[in-house]
């Protein structure tokens, strides 16, 4: 019974509508983007009524939202984090650092394409973006959630490898322990 | 005893307790000027939480930890009277009941805090450190109230507070003032709202004790909070305000009581440890011992 296809159809769709209205988000405060998530969360914009939450710790986060700019220092730890968290997990590229390096696209100390490193599941551009564009990206997230299409996990997972490569090519200094997920 | 009896009264706790806290969400958010999530949010966040997969190992009492907070809310609940005169919902009771609530209800604590330790994450350390020396804090006019309670009614049961209660015609929230406000006093530390909501403050401690816990650990924390909300509450209207005929009349009352942590915690800042387990020591203690020598005395 559990096993049956219509019933395993059904059982997704309850599960990705509560997904899609709880979303615990870990602004990982990389970059000047950190600033625009206040106002997101506080009174004018209010994302809670979303069910847009913040979530203290990797392991209580659904979204891992990389605000802004990303050195290669902190991209170990944003792997580390990213990798502690629970499935099902979304990853949230916002700012245009995160798509093309955006003003930094010349630094020899931050990443350029995010894509490359994690598997981005929502952009939002802009610089900065505005708590409009954060809660249309929001927005944006929740229908790829409900249409089951926020599958980025699931390719880091089948592209580990991949991924994996472009991290250590970056990354000079790998120490980290080889993943328990 | 009643087996069905008791499925319901949890079936009911965890419902009333989770709708409480999606209320409570609610009503922060129109205090802050925001609109708020629905009243119906909690219900989504468990489940999803629920749904969530779980690959997270730090051995055996991480895993029993939870246990021990829903072990702790459920022996907690049905010990508590829901209803009077009601065999549906009155559940356990014995001479000495509220004696064995009082150790009862620092059991799950206590469990979390072993969970929380086998963890590792110094974190979650920090937060059972400050959690234990709070409940330490609040503990004192809590069973100062109690104690005089006891003394003056001449029972450790709580059906025999509510039967006392039924006898002289008054509630005992005005026959002893004192025990209820140094026992209200005492609730707004165990609800852990502000301003003593240091042991969970998400920005410092990255939650605290939880800090490791995700997807459904955390589901079973926050049913079994939901389901402990609902027990006190229902043993603070049993013991002062007269016990509840009715479902309706427990609503009103057990609502009515939660919005005083809730409401003095969205006015408040939070308190370091030292601040509050001080504060606890000062007023809510001296209302005890000022029940304890009413109890005594007259």
């Amino acid at each position: 019974m559990i096993n049956d296809k219509n019933s395993q159809k059904i059982v997704d769709i309850i599960q990705n509508w509560a997904r899609k209205h709880s979303i615990w988000v870990l602004a990982y405060g990389t970059g000047c983007g950190a600033i625009e998530i206040p106002p997101t969360m506080t009174s004018r914009y209010d994302a809670e009524r979303l069910g847009v939450r913040g979530a203290a710790t990797p392991r209580q986060a659904d979204v891992l939202l990389i605000t802004g700019y990303l050195t290669v220092k902190t991209l170990k730890r944003v792997i580390r984090v990213y990798e502690q968290m629970q499935d099902p997990k979304y990853v949230i590229g916002f700012g245009s650092c995160t798509i093309n390096g955006g003003m930094y696209y010349d630094s020899y100390n931050t990443i350029k394409v995010l894509d490359k490193y994690l598997p981005v599941d929502v952009y939002i551009n802009g610089c900065m973006p505005r708590p409009e564009a954060v809660l249309s990206g929001f927005a944006q997230l929740q229908k790829r959630i409900a249409e089951g299409r926020a599958t980025g996990a699931r390719h880091y997972k089948e592209n580990l490898e991949w991924y994996r490569a472009n991290q250590k090519k970056i990354i000079p200094n790998w120490i980290m322990p080889e993943y328990n997920w | 005893m009643n087996i069905l009896g008791a499925i319901v009264t949890f079936i009911v706790a965890f419902a009333v307790g989770m709708t409480y806290g999606g209320l409570t969400r609610k009503i922060t958010a129109r205090i802050q000027n925001r609109k708020g999530p629905p009243w119906y949010q909690n219900f989504i966040d468990a489940y999803k939480l629920y749904s969530k997969s779980t690959a997270i190992h730090h051995g055996a009492l991480h895993f029993l930890g939870p246990a021990f907070l829903m072990v702790s809310s459920v022996m907690t609940l049905l010990f508590v009277p829901v209803l009077t005169h009601n065999n549906w919902f009155e559940n356990l009771t014995f001479d000495g009941d509220l004696i064995f609530l009082i150790y009862i209800m620092t059991f799950g604590p206590l469990g979390m805090a072993l969970g929380a330790g086998q963890t590792g994450n110094p974190n979650s350390a920090i937060g059972v450190t400050r959690g234990l020396s709070q409940m330490v804090g609040f503990e004192i006019p809590w069973v100062m109230a109690l104690v005089s309670l006891m003394i003056q009614y001449d029972t450790t049961s709580v059906t025999g507070l509510m039967a006392a209660q039924e006898q002289s015609g008054s509630w005992l929230m005005f026959s002893s003032p004192f025990a209820f406000v140094a026992a209200v006093m005492a609730m707004l530390g165990m609800f852990r709202y502000s301003p003593f909501d240091i042991v969970g403050a998400p920005t410092e401690l990255a939650s605290g004790p939880v800090s490791e816990n995700g997807g459904k650990f955390l589901f079973v924390m926050m049913s079994s909070g939901s389901v402990f909300t609902f027990a006190k509450l229902t043993l603070y209207v049993d013991l002062f305000l007269g016990g509840a005929d009715n479902l309706v009349e427990l609503l009103i009352k057990t609502f009515l009581l939660y919005m005083i942590p809730v409401l003095y915690g969205t006015v408040s800042p939070r308190y370091r440890t030292e601040q509050s387990i001080r504060w606890f020591w000062g007023w809510p203690s001296f209302f005890g011992l000022l029940a304890i020598l009413q109890a005594v005395i007259f």
